[in-house]
């Protein structure tokens, strides 16, 4: 073959690759927010690093430094759940004068449950079951009052992300960050206990492709108690009763399918009248990805090879 | 009585006696990996991923020396493809074993010094030797370093892709397999090609 044609193939490849890749990235929505004109008051002083601010007794505008864990980034808050609130939704609305009040600090802020309990409008997440395994997790018995559901669920940023992203990856960075939030930063862990933090890391060395592991798999797989019940399953477990089999992921019965790929599964599972089709299109889990007609048709091919065979020696032995 | 041959030189010996335990090894570990279940299992699937992979990196090593010996020395040329008139060759020998065996015929492509093989085997061992292993190799190096596969090709994962080419030819050399060990019991006696293979001596 010439080098010309070998070359327009290259590049008509890659130029494909391209046009494919660009056309999935989306734009950027602009929905304007009802209350952001409202936040941005607050947004204006801790959505950066430095604000400002009028000292009355020098009669100066002060610059200063914010405290970087008041900073909140505005992207991220205007992705969230809890996007159409105002900041003072949650927070007193004694917020909108600066300096705070010094009292304010113990103000008492709201948990989930105080606006979702008992609410139907949200009894697809089944709250009050996550509150009950939740009591029932490492983190509830060892530290029940200091340990909320905000640790995980950040007030500022928390945004579904299992049960509407289509991207499975980006669902378990997500997940995974939030748990490495504590176990890979001592800063936030020590907010709790006053351990030092194991490097997860090195605890899961006797995983093998550890890498590969922690991005197709999360943390949860391992380290809560399956509920059959739910999406999101939230007892996490103390050590000793986490996941260490390989074969409860690597077999026909994965426990992947209850958890990670349950929401995909639910949907998808017959439709393509695939075993274990949804891990089948996006993973490769040795062990979980058969392949029903793959499976038939080796087994159908192998009788044959076999059969042939054994005709073929048993004639030889007659016509001997 | 015609005379004695020699045929499978030392390093060969040792190459193909080493393959055929390595691939028996990875075929049985690989099976064991492929159908792994939580309630059975003849091996532990950790134990297996790592005798799957230190077998398929010994097995590469002796591959390379396979592909070194017929690279410098006179073996090699039993597997270049040659003269015209080769899928008739192959045709006639295909009717004999499918018929001119049974009713005595003498084989069409007796052994000679300089032919090794009938065209049959020819084929079977250029495409194993020189197709299906490479394949089988390179596709299970990728397993072992996944994070050198492309991440995804047109919506499917570049490793559950990499999965499926590993396992079918996995599958398709483990039916050349025992094709191969059932052919190789058609020589002089049913055990003859066997002695040679360890011997040397056809
Ligand atoms: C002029 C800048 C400025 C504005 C405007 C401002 N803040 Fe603050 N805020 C600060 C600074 C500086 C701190 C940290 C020092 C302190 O507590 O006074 C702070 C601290 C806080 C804290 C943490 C208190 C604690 O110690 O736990 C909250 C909550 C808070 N602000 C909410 C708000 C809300 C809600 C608004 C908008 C209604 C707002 N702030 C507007 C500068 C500002
Ligand atoms: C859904 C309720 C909710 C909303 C809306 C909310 N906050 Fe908060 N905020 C909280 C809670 C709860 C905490 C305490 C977090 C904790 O204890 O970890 C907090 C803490 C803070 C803190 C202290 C820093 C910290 O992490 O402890 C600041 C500053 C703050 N919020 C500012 C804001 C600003 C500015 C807005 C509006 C853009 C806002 N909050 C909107 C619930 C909310
Ligand atoms: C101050 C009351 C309040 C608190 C506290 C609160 N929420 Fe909400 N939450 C709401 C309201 C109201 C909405 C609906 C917002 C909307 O539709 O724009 C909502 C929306 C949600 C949604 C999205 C529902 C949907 O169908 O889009 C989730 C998930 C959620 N909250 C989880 C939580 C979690 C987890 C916590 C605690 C970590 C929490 N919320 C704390 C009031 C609250
Ligand atoms: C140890 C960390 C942790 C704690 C503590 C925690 N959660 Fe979660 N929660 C998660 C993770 C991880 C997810 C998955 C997020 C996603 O992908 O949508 C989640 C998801 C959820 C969801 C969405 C479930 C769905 O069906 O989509 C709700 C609702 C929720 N949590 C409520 C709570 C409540 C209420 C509490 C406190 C009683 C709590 N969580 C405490 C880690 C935690
Ligand atoms: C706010 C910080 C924080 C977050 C977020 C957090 N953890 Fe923890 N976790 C801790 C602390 C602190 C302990 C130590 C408890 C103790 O022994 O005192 C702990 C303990 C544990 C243990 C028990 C270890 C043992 O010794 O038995 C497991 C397992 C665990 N976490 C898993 C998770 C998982 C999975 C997530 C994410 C879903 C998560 N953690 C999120 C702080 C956190
Ligand atoms: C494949 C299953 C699996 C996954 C995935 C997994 N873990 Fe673990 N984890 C375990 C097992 C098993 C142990 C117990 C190890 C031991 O006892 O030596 C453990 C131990 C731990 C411990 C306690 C360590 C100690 O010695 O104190 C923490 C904390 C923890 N895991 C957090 C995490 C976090 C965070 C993630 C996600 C990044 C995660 N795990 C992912 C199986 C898993
Ligand atoms: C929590 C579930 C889970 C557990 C437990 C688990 N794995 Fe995995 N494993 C996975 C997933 C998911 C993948 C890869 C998925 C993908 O590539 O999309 C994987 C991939 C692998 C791979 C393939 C790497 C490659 O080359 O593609 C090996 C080897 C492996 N695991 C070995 C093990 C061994 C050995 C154990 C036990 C010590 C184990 N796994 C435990 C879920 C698990
Ligand atoms: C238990 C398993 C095996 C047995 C008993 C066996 C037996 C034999 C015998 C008796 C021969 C000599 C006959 C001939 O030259 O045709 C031979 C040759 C050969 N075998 Fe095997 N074999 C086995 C496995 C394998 C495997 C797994 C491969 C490759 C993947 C393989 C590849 C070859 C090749 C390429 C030759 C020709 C070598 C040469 O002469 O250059 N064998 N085998």
């Amino acid at each position: 073959m010439n080098r010309f044609v070998a070359k327009s193939i290259v590049i008509g490849v890659i130029s494909f690759w391209m046009i494919v890749s660009a056309s999935a990235s989306y734009a950027e929505d602009t929905v304007v927010f009802e209350n952001a004109e409202f936040n941005h008051q607050c947004f204006k002083c801790h959505g950066q690093k430095t604000y400002h601010y009028f000292n009355e007794a020098s009669g100066k505008v002060v610059k200063d430094r914010m405290n970087p864990y008041f900073v909140m980034d505005s992207i991220a808050f205007y992705q969230s759940n809890h996007k159409s609130f105002m900041c003072t939704d949650c927070h007193s609305s004694d917020y909108e004068n600066f300096p705070h009040n010094g009292e304010l600090r113990m103000e008492q802020k709201f948990n989930c449950m105080d606006c979702h309990g008992g609410d139907d409008t949200y009894a697809q997440y089944q709250f009050e079951r996550i509150e009950e395994e939740f009591q029932a997790s490492v983190h509830s018995t060892k530290h029940s009052d200091e340990f909320t559901c905000w640790m995980c669920h950040n007030p500022h940023s928390y945004k579904i992300n299992a049960r509407n992203n289509d991207n499975i990856n980006n669902v378990i960075v997500y997940d995974n960050n939030i748990c490495l939030s504590c176990h890979a930063n001592l800063d936030k862990y020590q907010l709790i206990s006053d351990l030092t933090n194991p490097n997860v890391l090195i605890t899961h060395e006797w995983l093998p492709n550890q890498a590969l592991h922690f991005s197709k798999v999360r943390c949860i797989e391992c380290h809560t108690e399956i509920d059959k019940e739910m999406l999101i399953a939230h007892k996490v477990q103390v050590k000793e009763k986490a996941v260490r089999r390989c074969v409860e992921c690597h077999s026909q019965n994965s426990l992947l399918m209850a958890t990670l790929y349950k929401f995909e599964t639910a949907e998808k599972r017959n439709k393509l009248g695939f075993f274990n089709a949804t891990i089948l299109s996006d993973h490769y889990i040795i062990g979980a990805n058969r392949n029903y007609y793959l499976n038939i048709a080796s087994l159908i091919i192998f009788g044959f090879v076999l059969l042939g065979i054994t005709i073929h020696a048993i004639i030889r032995i007659m016509t001997k | 009585m015609e005379q004695k041959l020699y045929l499978y030189p030392v390093w060969l010996r040792i190459w193909h006696w080493a393959n055929a335990v390595l691939f028996l090894l990875l075929l049985f570990t690989g099976l064991s990996l492929q159908y792994s279940s939580v309630e059975f299992s003849f091996i532990d699937f950790d134990l297996a991923v790592t005798m799957h992979n230190v077998s398929g990196i010994v097995i590469t090593i002796a591959y390379f020396m396979f592909l070194f010996g017929n690279r410098f020395s006179s073996n090699g040329r039993f597997y270049k493809a040659k003269r015209k008139g080769y899928i008739l060759d192959l045709m006639v020998q295909i009717k004999y074993y499918i018929y001119g065996i049974f009713v005595h015929q003498k084989t069409p492509f007796p052994v000679t010094e300089n032919r090794k093989f009938n065209p049959l085997q020819k084929l079977s061992y250029v495409a194993s030797m020189y197709f299906l292993l490479p394949i089988l190799i390179l596709s299970g190096f990728a397993l072992i370093f996944p994070e050198m596969i492309i991440k995804n090709v047109f919506g499917v994962s570049g490793i559950h892709i990499t999965g499926l080419v590993h396992i079918t030819t996995g599958f398709a050399l483990s039916v050349f397999l025992f094709i191969h060990v059932y052919f190789c019991t058609i020589g002089k006696t049913p055990l003859s090609n066997f002695k040679s293979m360890i011997n040397g001596w056809h």
